[in-house]
């Protein structure tokens, strides 16, 4: 890789870290008692971090264009990355309409979580493929994730709503569910770790598995729970599987992703059991304490107001531009593709939202649990459809 | 039907909740929007009468008001997103790959997935989006879409055409953001106008009543939305029927030239040539990632095109007969890049290039070491003659011609038309000899069935060509598809990112009542009216409903 | 008076308004109807049973037989199986035998096999007809322009038509020689 693609990559860890020392100081601001949300040094300090740290991720995404020749928005990483930018950006556009600190201490993690995720592809800049050699591939894989990005902070206001409001004094169905919501993140965290312990270790083990009438091989990085089918370890000194994964899952390498899902629930639940043994309680049940001085309504309008920016953005890049874009490369705007079904989906989702919202009076609680399916949604569609549902839109 | 006077004289039709003059509750009629129950008033179309909560007597209006229901087309949605989710379970037919041991529904299904796979296909959902149930579904949004557009827009123009400074004092200290001021001067008064009115606020005044007013056009964003998905509705319903809609496929190899399918022997297509090309391993910025790709057995492709003629036939009456051709353009089709001509758009779909276009042989004596030629011959597979003579005497005949060989039951037989596994039985007549020796050849194979011949074949060369997968189409619902998305994007906008904010001031003996109303983004309304009293004796509003929850919720945790 | 008036009025709005709802639920229902036929319709080719079959023009290369080239309009008064096959068809061979069988005693009562071919090349279809002695006109579609007109799938496809030219019967798959006899009755011109 030349100079410029090095260059470009420190931008990127350049941003995680400023990012991360951003989260802390919004961290910080809880403490500033006396100026709740007004003004307040931190808070200025704080979003001032966060924003050098978009213009470093800018620099990434600018130098890696001109390194690959094509805007880096072409493979999992490249998309993953920008999501998490996306998040930044529409976290910076809020914080400026209503000066939430508490905010930032969600959104910036989740678009950490995010970036780290991205990382866990393959990085090299890859050359792109004849169906996505196109300006549409820019028009239409910004906007959808500019819109995925406003949505993500409507997921973060839903969420604070939720862990402030949600009566942690005795179990009830509600905090289990939003116990869970808290726990996918950490699984999340816990993918993220299992994944770079083994890739310090360096380790590796090959599989030779049939799939009609070619064998194919695959590499494990992380040690095989679930093998696949039929599949037979061919690398020496690595553990053999436990288990095989299930027939059913489609798509390339499935048993491997399976794998992955099954260490970063292990690893989530070790995680998780440690911060209960510390906290003593269940995570929202300590963090509540946390949102003493937010306002509900201002963090439920903050959900709405997300929503009300990311759906039309939503619509415009992921259907409008989108169904221009395979008019143009397939042949026809719509295909139902499984991407595209549940870009319908996500869009009938965030639909009945807004009638919800607007025609039934759906505020606060429900609206907030609302904003977390939804963006529970677009990751789904993100993730699972990508890898795990063979369509067109498999590039990772 | 009995009219329904308010106390400020104003005659108000059935089913009104808040006068449409005064915005005084009428009495009879709180409970329809709830009212009631609670210290605000739900200002939903200013409380003026929907017409699908009035009457209900004939089924007419019964199926009338069952569409009119918001509840009933948020259901809809929610039906349709289930729907739609459970079409992704397992691939669509269409999208069952081709390596796939049978394409065949029936089979494919239960073979890959199982008992969960023959449930699938035995339900149908294989082909779920164009099953009659879900296009159903989809229209009964369509008419919820409709209906429910029909039944609002009256009532919202009612409310808002009706927008009077003056209210009754009731309608103002019910709405949610509420002040009450005294020792407001007149001075402070007009000074919080001009403000409004620097705040791109329409003013009116009517007896010392003030009525702020602002984007009341965001007001009909959801209808003008509707209004586009209904025309995409349409458009899908057209684009159904033939004549406005054509689709085709159709494979040109290089060199041939062909009739477009489904143009009525209108248009001809030749693939000049056909280019494949490949990203170049050596390349420093993909070297990794080509080399992984690579590892996984994959290879990355640049870029494929065919560089194309396309003819048009002006003696096109009658099929079949030899066309007479006018060339129309010259030009070349790659990915993303269809071509366009005379409406119609063509486009590159796929490639195939494991056809052969000619073979090369030569005759060599059987006891000959070095196989020298003694002849060679070359039979073109796209026109293939039958007979080759030499002047050296040997005579070739082409007995049999296989293009796609294989063996059934022990009889040879070809698979399709396609040259993709030639085999030949030659007859190669010695000079001066009437009988031929036979000759069994193709790939790999090459066969004296009796093992007495004194010249042999053998294949010196072959050459193959590329298939050229090219889709047709003539869509004339495209701009009607474009025209509703458009519509849809303005109405969306319109609704999203502008608010109904309206601010009345009420004066009442010596004080002065604030009271302010917007849609949705009631923290922008806030900031509005904060910046509009700053320096003036008037309260700032008081949220009634923030008050109203804190309340709630302190009840909650006292109880 | 008044009082009556104002029921009137009522009345007739009330009946306005059943008329205007019933209208706009009539044209929705009747969208959805079409929709449905229309996709029910869809897979179904473009000529069928009662259309006029179209008129076409081929060299025919059966050295059996004595046309040259084909036109479906020139055999008017007479009723024509118009056959689609191929040489590597398996259930195409099956049937030409006893198309063949009958051809020479139907051919005396007016009825015509034209049995296009839609192979690739030439030679693999002479060799076909030698196989079987076909004497029957076989035209050669090689640009596929019939095959397209008559937007043929599966073969063998065949099309039974009529002394006036319309399409009586079209089957898809295999005839067997009871069948084949049947339809030609079909189309057998007026004496």
């Amino acid at each position: 890789m030349g100079n410029l693609a090095t260059f470009s990559s420190t931008m990127l860890y350049t941003a995680i870290a400023f990012y991360s020392i951003a989260t802390i100081m919004f961290g910080v601001t809880i403490k500033d008692k006396k100026k709740q949300n007004k003004k307040g040094m931190t808070g200025t300090i704080a979003i001032s971090i966060t924003i050098i740290g978009l213009i470093a991720q800018l620099v990434y995404f600018i130098t890696r264009w001109i390194a690959g020749g094509h805007a880096p928005v072409g493979n999992m990483f490249e998309f993953m990355t920008f999501l998490g930018l996306s998040i930044v950006l529409a976290f910076i556009i809020i914080y400026f309409i209503y000066r939430l600190n508490i905010l930032g201490l969600f959104a910036l993690p989740i678009a950490l979580i995010i970036i780290a995720y991205a990382s866990m592809f393959p990085t090299d800049l890859s050359p792109l493929v004849p169906s996505l050699q196109s300006p549409w591939l820019y028009i239409h894989v910004t906007t959808v994730s500019l819109s995925q990005g406003i949505l993500g902070i409507s997921f973060v206001a839903g969420l604070i709503y939720l862990i402030k409001q949600v009566d942690q004094k005795k179990r009830s169905k509600k905090n289990i569910w939003l116990e869970l919501i808290l726990f996918s993140l950490i699984a999340c965290v816990g993918f993220i770790l299992s994944t770079i312990t083994f890739n310090i270790l360096d380790y590796s083990a090959t599989f030779e598995y049939p799939s009609g009438d070619r064998t194919l091989t695959v590499e494990y990085n992380l040690p095989a729970i679930a093998g696949p089918q039929d599949g037979e370890l061919i690398t020496e000194g690595a553990n053999g599987a436990l288990f095989e994964a299930p027939g059913w899952l489609q798509g390339r390498n499935a048993a491997k992703k399976f794998n992955t899902l099954i260490w970063s629930f292990a690893t989530g639940l070790v995680l998780y059991g440690l911060i209960r043994l510390v906290f003593r309680r269940r995570i929202g049940a300590a963090i509540q304490p946390l949102l003493k001085n937010i306002k509900p309504d201002l963090v439920d309008e903050i959900t709405y107001r997300a929503v009300a920016i990311g759906f039309p953005l939503f619509t415009l890049g992921g259907l409008i531009f989108a169904s221009i874009w395979a008019q143009i490369a397939w042949d026809r705007f719509w295909g139902w593709d499984p991407k595209e079904v549940w870009a319908l989906i996500t869009w009938f989702f965030y639909a009945a939202f807004l009638h919800l919202r607007l025609s039934r009076g759906w505020h606060g609680e429900k609206s907030s649990w609302l904003a977390v399916i939804g963006f529970a949604i677009i990751m789904f569609n993100l993730i699972v459809v990508n890898l795990v549902i063979a369509g067109l839109h498999s590039y990772a | 039907m009995k009219k329904l006077k308010c106390e400020c004289g104003h005659v108000n039709p059935e089913g009104t909740v808040l006068c449409e003059a005064c915005g005084k509750p009428i009495e009879e009629n709180q409970h329809i929007d709830g009212n009631d129950k609670t210290k605000l008033i739900n200002m939903r179309y200013d409380g003026s009468a929907r017409r699908s909560l009035t009457y209900n007597r004939s089924i007419i209006d019964k199926i009338w008001s069952f569409f009119s229901s918001v509840k009933v087309g948020v259901w809809l949605i929610v039906i349709a997103l289930f729907a739609s989710a459970l079409g992704t379970i397992f691939p669509q037919q269409m999208y069952i790959p081709a390596e796939a041991v049978s394409r065949d529904p029936a089979i494919y299904y239960e073979a890959h997935f199982g008992i969960l796979g023959k449930i699938y296909y035995q339900l149908g959902f294989y082909d779920l989006y164009s099953s009659w149930w879900y296009m159903i579904l989809i229209a009964l949004i369509g008419i919820s879409l409709v209906i429910c557009s029909i039944d609002r827009v009256v009532p919202l123009h009612r409310a808002l055409k009706m927008q009077k400074p003056k209210r009754h004092e009731t309608f103002i200290n019910r709405q949610r953001l509420y002040s009450e001021s005294t020792n407001v001067s007149n001075e402070e008064k007009q000074q919080v106008v001009k403000k409004l009115e620097k705040l791109r606020y329409k003013v009116r005044s009517d007896d010392g009543h003030i009525l702020a007013e602002k984007g009341r056009f965001s007001r009909w964003g959801p209808y003008v939305n509707h209004i586009g998905l209904i025309i995409i509705l349409i458009a899908s319903l057209f684009r159904m029927t033939p004549w406005l809609y054509l689709d085709d496929y159709v494979w040109v190899r290089e060199g041939q030239q062909v009739v477009i399918p489904g143009t009525d022997n209108k248009y001809y297509i030749k693939n000049k040539e056909f280019i494949l090309e490949k990203y170049d391993e050596d390349d420093e910025q993909f070297k990794d990632a080509l080399e992984l790709i690579e590892s996984r057995g994959g290879e990355v492709h640049k870029n494929y095109q065919t560089n194309v003629i396309i003819y048009k036939n002006v003696d096109a009456d009658l099929p079949g007969a030899e066309p007479k051709l006018e060339k129309v353009l010259e030009d070349k089709v790659w990915m993303n890049n269809p071509l366009k001509f005379d409406g119609y758009t063509l486009y590159q779909s796929g490639y195939q290039q494991n056809e052969f276009s000619s073979m090369s042989f030569k005759i060599h004596k059987t006891n000959d070491s070095d196989q020298e030629a003694l002849e060679t011959f070359t039979i073109d597979l796209t026109a293939p003659e039958t007979e080759y003579e030499f002047e050296s005497g040997f005579r070739v005949v082409m007995d049999k011609y296989y293009p796609e060989y294989y063996l059934d039951d022990g009889e040879p037989r070809s698979e399709s038309k396609y040259p993709k596994n030639p085999a030949f039985v030659i007859f190669v007549y010695p000079p001066q000899t009437d009988s031929p020796e036979i000759n069994f050849i193709g790939i790999g194979k090459n066969i004296d069935a009796t093992g007495e011949n004194k010249y042999k074949l053998g294949i010196v060369d072959f050459e193959t060509h590329f298939a050229s997968g090219m889709t047709l189409r003539q869509d004339y619902t495209l701009p009607f598809f474009g025209l509703g998305a458009l519509i849809f994007m303005i109405g969306v906008v319109q609704g999203m990112y502008w608010q109904h904010r309206r601010i009345w001031i009420h004066p009442k003996d010596k004080s002065i009542l604030l009271a302010a109303h917007t849609n949705k983004n009631w923290f922008g309304i806030k900031k509005d009216i904060e910046k509009a009293i700053s320096d003036t004796a008037i309260q700032m509003v008081i949220d009634q409903q923030e008050v109203e929850g804190n309340e709630k919720n302190k009840e909650g945790h006292n109880g | 008076m008044r009082i009556e008036k104002a029921r009137e009025k009522k009345k007739d709005r009330k009946r306005n308004r059943l008329i205007f709802r019933t209208i706009i639920l009539a044209v929705l229902v009747a969208a959805v109807v079409f929709a449905l036929i229309t996709n029910a319709k869809k897979d179904s080719t473009i000529y069928s049973v009662g259309d006029k079959a179209p008129d076409f023009q081929l060299q025919q290369i059966n050295k059996n037989n004595d046309l040259e080239t084909i036109r479906l309009s020139d055999f008017k008064g007479k009723g024509i199986m118009l056959n689609f096959w191929a040489t590597y068809c398996k259930p195409c061979e099956i049937e030409m035998p006893y198309m063949e069988e009958l051809y020479p005693q139907y051919k005396d009562k007016g009825i015509e096999i034209i049995a296009v071919s839609l192979d690739a090349t030439e030679p693999v279809i002479h060799q076909f007809i030698d196989k079987y002695d076909l004497t029957f006109p076989i035209p050669h579609d090689s640009r596929s322009q019939v095959l397209d007109l008559y937007k043929i799938g599966p073969i063998p496809s065949t099309f039974f038509i009529n002394p006036e030219g319309e399409i009586v019967e079209k089957v898809e798959g295999a005839l067997t020689l009871e069948r084949l006899e049947g339809y030609f009755k079909q189309i057998l011109p007026d004496e």
